[in-house]
């Protein structure tokens, strides 16, 4: 699974792929219509997970340290949005800034104990750290989580500076950016702002000698000691900028519907943006968002089909093949759309190790090639 | 002795390193001087490698001390990078070098460590910014012929060249003791000649070096200076001529050997 980094590129070159990105990104209402993924809640959950998969590779695309505990950052961000909600204000504005304030703090405490240990044991630190902070939200932390009914705006909660100017909540209380309510499509547009903030950081640091020096981890620790550089504060500080990027993805969750839930901390949820990457293309800036949106997409398809809408789909063959083929593929749909998502990144992992974004190299590279080809034969 | 003292540059006393029951080294004593280029030879096993791994805080001797410019490397808590961070650098036995990086970033990268020291968080300066460093690299993959491959991968160059690259890797560094682990070891004639022409144009600018090696053709065009290590003891130290003639040498080591 080894993958080619190339970091040096020209500026032009970089703003010519933010721009596409942003315009792509901002333009998903219109085009994702034609694939059937045109309204919010799905859009939304593109943007999200994409912040979400971009700060976990700036981790383990960068410096391949393999964390197995993400969804505790996603967590923490969620219950901070929702704290600020109900004590400081309903604008997302201290949300936001909570939540990054909170996951760091986290992210500086998990990370200085796991980066103790390298390889799997790494990853079990992790893993372990993110199931210890599940159990906690169920139990112990009940009074700050509000365990499993999870933590939701009310509203006669306190919020403080709301109070200071006269504010006042009518109905259910919504997320607001200085007056209009996130819901719907604004919720996705300030969803895809921030993600593409989130993108062009991780764009900057993908090319900045911070950024060759994580990879210079990843490819050679020892040497990188005997060169003369710590790897500590290196490895520390993209674990909490990835923690940052996960508590950001769980406060917009929590913007685009006000409520934390303990289950957004369960090791599946660590275990999904992994999948996000390597299917995407693990170090590389686009992959981990072509791979969040790609399943979740998948997830949203797949789950709605049920065996009803199999029959119909398998009308056109005699009764008992019908049934036979609806016996075959019910497992991969509905609640069983993880089976289809394991079969996919298998086929991933064995036939393109550096997962979509190398297909579209490949693709790309056959174009390239014929040219050449062709050049050599006229000599 | 004393009015010698300024000039020594690494200074090894009484050092002792046992494996379990295996004497690696015992009571080794050893004075580099500056501007020197002091070879290391010695039969397979002998502990060339394991002094020189003493050198840089990747084994710590039971006994004895190591002092290089006035620091004693074997007290206090030194991590291989502190040891760096003072002006030690190293050519490894196997080639390390960064493979997923291109070569001309393989040479940037230690001189960023050398400029900036043991962290910096720039996480916002984009890397075309650093001319200066990027200008220093490229002339030295000129000076190995590497340059036309400045931006490939560096995993997919040959054994002889991985180590050449190393070799630059070091360079940038401008360290003040440059310690050169069987630094032809693997390379094709060819390759060997090129980097002992390398290495003389080191020599001239005055770097230190402790240089380990099997190949007697490139001991005897470098080094000032050659210790004879043989079963974890020196045997013989002094001019590379008194050591051709010596006959504790010749018996422990050269024995039947055309030098």
């Amino acid at each position: 699974m080894q993958t080619r980094i190339i970091i040096a590129s020209t500026s032009l070159r970089d703003y010519l792929v933010l721009a596409v990105f942003s315009a792509v990104v901002l333009t998903a209402p219109v085009w994702a219509q034609s694939i059937g993924a045109g309204y919010p809640d799905l859009l939304q959950k593109f943007a999200i997970f994409g912040l979400f998969a971009i700060g976990y590779n700036l981790l383990f695309g960068l410096t391949g340290y393999l964390s197995f505990g993400h969804a505790a950052f996603l967590g923490v961000g969620s219950y901070a949005t929702v704290w600020s909600f109900k004590l400081l204000s309903m604008n997302v504005i201290p949300a936001v800034l909570l939540s990054v304030v909170i996951s760091a703090v986290f992210a500086v405490v998990i990370g200085f104990l796991s980066l103790r240990r390298t390889g799997i044991y790494f990853s079990i630190l992790t893993l372990a750290f993110a199931q210890m902070s599940y159990n906690m939200a169920y139990s112990v932390l009940t009074p700050i989580t509000n365990g499993e009914t999870g933590l939701r705006v009310l509203r006669d909660d306190p919020r403080v500076i709301d109070g200071l100017f006269g504010v006042q909540v009518q109905g259910s209380p919504l997320a607001d950016l200085f007056g209009v309510t996130l819901k719907g499509y604004a919720g996705f547009y300030f969803c895809a702002v921030i993600l593409i903030l989130g993108f062009w950081v991780a764009m900057r640091i993908f090319r900045s000698p911070y950024g060759m020096k994580l990879v210079a981890i990843k490819s050679n620790q020892t040497r990188m000691e005997y060169t003369g550089f710590n790897p500590r504060p290196y490895l520390l500080s993209a674990f909490v900028i990835s923690g940052i990027y996960a508590g950001l993805a769980g406060s917009l969750m929590a913007i685009v519907d006000p409520l934390a839930g303990a289950e957004r901390m369960q090791w599946t949820a660590s275990g999904e943006v992994v999948l996000m990457t390597i299917l995407g293309g693990v170090g590389t800036l686009l992959g981990p968002v072509i791979g969040a949106a790609t399943i979740k997409y998948f997830e949203n398809i797949f789950s709605a089909v049920n065996e009803q809408s199999l029959h119909q789909a398998f009308d056109f063959l005699p009764g008992w093949l019908n049934d036979l083929m609806v016996t075959l593929t019910s497992p991969f749909v509905g609640d069983g759309w993880h089976l289809t998502l394991g079969a996919l990144f298998m086929v991933i992992i064995i036939f393109l190790p550096g997962g979509i974004i190398e297909g579209f190299r490949r693709i790309q590279g056959l174009f390239r090639r014929r040219p050449g080809k062709a050049g050599e034969g006229a000599q | 002795m004393s009015a010698q003292g300024s000039n020594i540059v690494l200074e090894i006393a009484g050092v002792n390193k046992a494996f379990g029951g295996l004497q690696a080294l015992s009571d080794i004593n050893l004075k580099i001087e500056q501007g020197k280029t002091h070879a290391i030879i010695g039969p397979n096993g002998a502990g060339k490698s394991t002094l020189l791994n003493t050198c840089i805080g990747l084994l710590r001797p039971d006994s004895g001390s190591i002092r290089f410019l006035g620091t004693d490397l074997t007290q206090g808590k030194l991590k291989p990078h502190d040891i760096n961070q003072l002006g030690i650098s190293r050519v490894f036995q196997t080639p390390a070098i960064f493979p997923d990086l291109s070569l001309l970033q393989n040479v940037m990268l230690p001189a960023f460590a050398h400029k900036e020291g043991t962290f910096r968080f720039n996480p916002f300066e984009p890397l075309r910014d650093e001319k200066a460093v990027e200008d220093e690299a490229m002339v030295l993959l000129e000076d190995l012929d590497m340059a036309d491959e400045a931006h490939h991968h560096a995993g997919n160059l040959s054994r002889g060249n991985k180590r050449r690259l190393e070799l630059a890797m070091c360079l940038i560094q401008h360290p003040k003791l440059l310690l050169l682990d069987e630094p032809t070891a693997g390379m094709a004639r060819h390759d060997t000649n090129r980097t002992i022409e390398l290495l003389k144009k080191i020599k001239a600018s005055g770097m230190t070096k402790v240089i380990i090696e099997h190949d007697m053709h490139v001991v005897f065009s470098l080094a000032d200076r050659i210790s004879v290590l043989a079963q974890g003891a020196i045997i013989a130290e002094g001019h590379p001529d008194e050591i051709k003639g010596h006959p504790k040498v010749r018996e422990a080591y050269l024995g039947s050997a055309e030098v």
